[in-house]
């Protein structure tokens, strides 16, 4: 018979040196690369944000941030592999490596981003809380919502930021709780609450899927500042200023009028700017561990800002979101990229 | 005086004790009481299945393509129908279906040969499905192997991913539990207050914490950089929580076997180890099945709390599906073919699970 | 004289891993060396990760003002209240829904359970069908089933069903009315406590005397008649010192009364109506596993049929019926925690949700509802343990 002990022996022995071993510390661009692509944490299907279209694909404003970095590092937007986070699962997803970015509509705050361990890149979308209200409530303002049953999403800032407000304008209110917008949605259609409440651009995306989005309207206030954007984890400054700059690219390429598609003939373009973001003149890609094409991989294979926005959410998709101030700060917007150099 | 030698004709039974006249009078109006508990069921049976029959089938549209083709008078198959590949196989690939039909008819046949008593070399085709045919699903429904493509397991879903968390989780908590088991019955008081910390540690919290965990807190405890798959991390979960249920089933079925076994074994000079595995674990394996395939149907219902951790199983895939908005407004009929799905498989395993204990038990009865 | 036989000289001793004894001890130190390299190990790994990505710790986020709403609370709940008190409000729901369905399962089920064996074909058939349905669908489908159903069944506010303008129900909840206590109302719990005691003295008394002289008093009967006329007859002569606070729609909602919300009337629908079914075949089974003798000679006794059960047949299954019984309790218990698939506020949809997401703390937060989890389990098994033991069989 073979001995028990000694098997134990060994078992215990393989546990110790299994705890024994150093806990390597590798970084986030190294541990993508060996992976071949960048897991990218993104919504459960929030349309023009990210949402799956018929054919299973992954599509959105905040898609294109994942593509966009995955364009910067392989030179492939397809090198990406999403996981689909419901907004209580986000940041620990985020905190325990199981996704390198999460770009999923996350509004930017101090504790988020001092706490929570993470780090946001940036802005992608400067947007406001809203309420969305059955049309034959009859009212027109947030302000005769006093005693209203509202709908909202789990371990979000809306379930904050409503809370104030009521208490600010002295109204109580019933918070429906939900874990996905799914479910959220569902309990407004059903007739559970008289409010949806969310970010406005997530309320245009909610309000077309509604069995009749006519019946339906969003009220004009805009009770808090949401800007969202995409976060990573604290202690790896290379892999932000990736997913920073990536970012940073698509707004200055908007600026520098580069698209998608005369990308190739500003190759040849003798403006200095433009040469030096599209790594004709200096490797600016190299501070961060990529190569010299980074940003003209982003722009070719994702596009630039203003039409990654026109595609998902504004007038050259459903949603039909004004630019507003998420504009340039050319043409009266707030969105403003330091400049590559 | 003629004498009569034959036999008087049997006369039949009077009608009030045989015949369906008499079987509702001592079944159904034996008194006021039962008359009165009779008309209120038979009330109970017409309020509630007329309406149901007339949405399930009369007013039913089964045929189409779109919201369109229903007249919203009765149930709305046609979106079961649209949707259907999607319900049994998530995002599978629709060019690889073929792997994951085939890995299920193989796993079919293998359980329909031991559950069916009279069949032959039972111990080869067990040995078969609990070492081979993991290796063979894995390599069949993963690829990356001869030459069949990749797929990413975040594509699994509907009823296959149901069906192997269910399967996957069974097979890995078994021998767990057999170990737990042990370790509770065993006389080295460490071990057993191990084991005791252990089962009820996960016997005391719910399914959805423990998933939770996994979910979030397990990459937390791993090194830097070792990413684990998210459907592991939930079957790891799985398989604990169900190892813990596991091990009280086969406690059970080890008290059953007589001390004298144990002794007896030990009389003949056999270690621990032999005297488990050859003399009382294939005594008391035999009267656990039951018990087993009573935790396996708690499980297959408990994965579907894998849908709150963002998997799609069967009833994640059909919430999900609700949402389309295409199809808004037909949330009953994919709940009811859900709860359809679910319950076929639960009531034959139940019965079959009732039939062996029928088999298994006998002398007791009245 | 008998010779002792020798003592045979000592062999080599045998090696240290035949002796059952050392055996054992070897086997349990590398057992504790084997968790605690795997507990280091974690522990560590959980350590590095945590000061790596500079995340916070500790329990202190439990005195931080919460700042979202609840919709149902038990206690003081504002969106000024701490995380701390999350924790409470979700605790005291998961508590509510929790007993509040083991006390419609029990009753679900022990009626179900008895008419599955009823001589009524069709009733038989019928608890029979009950059964089969609802067991074998699983817990989390069935509330969402509920919970739609609920909400399509259910009017919106403007159309509310009523009962005599006192009892509203419609899509956002039940509303009740809710009692306002005035002073001298301190008298009726008063009567209330004087009618318990008195009821049990009178249930002794009685006992004692049927045991003595073999003749007793309606014991029960006058206990409920005191139980509930006692309160009553001080509530007439104090004046009735209460006044209803009656739902009334203002707005587009009913304020005032008590709301009970269809969240948790569809998860303790659900969680009532599943565990029934297992109550159901348990009871089937411990009634089943009295021997029919006991029934018999109590027929003998021209016992009518509800004697039967109550004397003869329900006293001796309780004690088949108890351990499984206290395992679904448990369950039922450990299930009210698919509250968070339709956001009823129990506590892990309140603190291991809500709270966990605001404060990013999962450890802490998921490790202290294990705990609340582990706690009610323990304190329940205990209570049904000591149930057990007073009912089992004292066998002399």
């Amino acid at each position: 018979m073979l001995n028990n002990n000694k098997l134990l022996l060994l078992a215990s022995a393989g546990a110790l040196a299994f705890a024994a071993t150093s806990v390597a510390q590798a970084s986030t661009l190294e541990e993508t690369r060996d992976r071949g692509a960048v897991q990218c944490g993104v919504s459960d299907g929030l349309p023009g944000f990210s949402a799956p279209d018929d054919a299973g694909e992954w599509q959105g404003l905040d898609v294109d941030v994942c593509r966009a970095v995955a364009a910067a590092v392989f030179g492939d937007s397809e090198a990406v592999r999403y996981v689909s986070l419901n907004a209580v699962e986000r940041f620990t997803a985020l905190q325990s490596g199981e996704v390198d970015v999460l770009s999923r509509n996350t509004t930017w705050t101090t504790t988020r981003d001092t706490t929570l361990g993470l780090n946001f890149t940036g802005v992608t979308f400067y947007d406001g809380i809203g309420f969305m209200i059955h049309r034959d409530m009859g009212i027109t303002s947030a302000k005769e919502l006093d005693g209203a049953a509202i709908c909202v999403q789990s371990g979000t800032t809306t379930e904050l930021n409503v809370a104030d407000y009521f208490r600010a304008n002295d109204m109580e209110f019933d918070p429906i709780v939900f874990d996905t917008s799914e479910q959220t949605v569902g309990g407004y259609d059903a007739g559970r609450c008289d409010v949806l409440t969310s970010d406005t651009s997530q309320l245009a995306a909610l309000r077309i899927q509604l069995a009749e989005p006519d019946a339906s309207m969003i009220l004009p206030e805009i009770i808090s500042k949401e800007p969202l954007g995409p976060v990573v984890r604290q202690g790896d400054d290379q892999w932000l200023n990736i997913v920073k700059w990536s970012l940073f690219a698509m707004l200055n390429a908007e600026e520098m009028g580069i698209t998608q598609d005369n990308v190739d003939e500003m190759l040849e373009s003798e403006d200095p700017d433009i040469a030096r973001l599209l790594g004709q003149d200096g490797n600016y890609g190299e501070g961060m561990g990529l190569s010299a094409d980074w940003a003209y991989n982003i722009i070719k294979q994702v596009g630039n800002y203003g039409e990654s926005f026109d595609r998902n959410v504004g007038m050259g998709s459903p949603l039909e979101i004004e630019r507003g101030i998420n504009a340039l700060w050319t043409e009266g917007g707030i969105q403003y990229a330091p400049p590559i150099r | 005086m003629t004498h009569n030698d034959k036999m008087i004709e049997a006369r039949p039974a009077p009608i009030r004790t045989v015949g369906p006249l008499a079987w509702l009078r001592a079944n159904l109006f034996s008194g006021p009481v039962n008359t009165v508990f009779t008309l209120v069921g038979l009330y109970l049976l017409y309020v509630l299945l007329t309406p149901t029959i007339q949405w399930a089938f009369i007013n039913a549209d089964w045929i189409g393509t779109s919201r369109d083709d229903c007249s919203r008078e009765g149930a709305c198959w046609v979106f079961v129908n649209a949707r259907l590949t999607q319900f049994i196989y998530g995002l599978y690939p629709r060019d690889e279906l073929w792997r994951v039909n085939l890995v299920f008819a193989s796993f079919a046949v293998l359980i329909a040969w031991l559950a069916i008593p009279r069949l032959p070399f039972k111990r080869w085709v067990a040995i078969a499905t609990l070492l081979a045919f993991p290796v063979f699903a894995y390599v069949m429904l993963y690829g990356g192997h001869f030459g069949l493509p990749l797929v990413e397991t975040h594509r699994w879903g509907g009823l296959m991913l149901t069906l192997i968390l269910a399967v996957v989780g069974m097979v890995a908590a078994l021998p767990i539990g057999i170990l737990l088991a042990l370790g509770r019955r065993s006389q080295m008081p460490i071990v057993k207050s191990f084991c005791v910390v252990f089962i009820e540690f996960w016997r005391g919290v719910p399914l959805i914490t423990i998933l939770f965990m996994a979910s979030v807190m397990l990459p937390l405890f791993l090194p830097t950089g070792v990413s684990v798959d998210r459907l592991v991390r939930a079957l790891i979960g799985i398989t604990l929580f169900q190892s813990a249920y596991m091990a009280e089933v086969i406690r059970g079925g080890l008290q059953a076997i007589p001390r004298g076994q144990e002794e007896a074994a030990a009389a003949l000079g056999m270690s621990y180890w032999m005297r488990m595995g050859l003399i009382v674990l294939p005594q008391a394996l035999k009267m656990m099945i039951p018990g087993i395939v009573n935790t396996f149907i708690s499980l297959f219902k408990d994965t579907t709390l894998v849908m709150i951790i963002g998997l799609f199983d069967l009833l994640g895939i059909v919430q999900a599906a609700l949402s389309d908005s295409r199809w808004l407004g037909f949330a009953l009929e994919g709940y009811v073919f859900a709860a359809f799905m679910f319950w076929i498989f639960c009531f034959s395993m139940s019965r079959y699970s009732q039939y062996l204990e029928r088999k298994l038990h006998t002398g007791h009865q009245r | 004289m008998s010779t002792r036989p020798q003592a045979r000289p000592a062999g080599p001793r045998p090696p240290f891993w035949r002796d059952r004894a050392k055996r054992a001890l070897i086997f349990q130190l590398l057992l504790v060396a084997a968790v605690a390299a795997f507990l280091i190990f974690i522990i560590g790994n959980t350590q590095a990760n945590l000061a790596q990505r500079g995340i916070t710790t500790g329990f202190g986020f439990l005195n931080n003002t919460a700042g979202f709403g609840i919709v149902q609370s038990l206690i003081d709940y504002s969106s000024q209240s701490t995380y701390g008190r999350t924790f409470l409000v979700g605790l005291l729901n998961t508590l509510l829904v929790s007993a509040l369905g083991v006390l419609a399962a029990t009753i679900i089920g022990f009626t179900v359970g008895i008419a599955r064996l009823s001589p009524n074909w069709l009733i038989a058939r019928l608890a029979s069908g009950y059964i089969e349905i609802f067991r074998n669908i699983p817990l989390l489908l069935q509330i969402f089933f509920w919970y739609f159903a609920v909400l399509r069944a259910l009017p919106s506010p403007r159309d509310s069903m009523s009962l005599g303008e006192a009892v509203f129900l419609n899509v956002r909840g039940l509303f009740l009315p809710e009692p306002l206590f005035e002073s001298g109302f301190g008298l009726i719990p008063l009567a209330l406590a004087v009618a318990v005691v008195a009821s049990i003295a009178l249930i002794v008394w009685n006992k004692r005397r049927h045991e003595a002289t073999g003749r007793r008093l309606p014991a029960g009967w006058i206990s409920l008649a005191l139980i509930v006329g006692l309160p009553l007859a001080v509530l007439v002569v104090t004046g009735v010192p209460v006044t209803w606070d009656v739902p009334e729609l203002r707005g587009f909602n009913f304020r005032g009364g008590i709301t009970v919300i269809p969240e948790f009337l569809a998860l303790w629908l659900a969680l009532s109506i599943y565990t029934a079914s297992f109550i159901a075949e348990i009871v089937r089974s411990g009634i089943q596993a009295i021997p029919h003798g006991q029934t018999e000679a109590a027929q003998a006794l021209s016992l009518p049929q509800g004697l039967v059960l109550r004397l003869v047949v329900v006293p001796q299954a309780l004690r088949v019926i108890i351990p499984p019984l206290t395992s679904q309790y448990l369950n039922l218990i450990k299930n009210s925690s698919l509250a968070t698939a339709i956001g009823y506020p129990d506590l892990v949809s309140v603190f291991a949700g809500t709270t966990l997401n605001q404060t990013g703390q999962a450890i802490e937060v998921i490790a202290m509802t294990m705990a609340v989890y582990l706690t009610i389990s323990l304190l329940v098994s205990m209570f049904m343990n000591w149930f057990n033991a007073r009912v089992a069989l004292v066998e002399r």
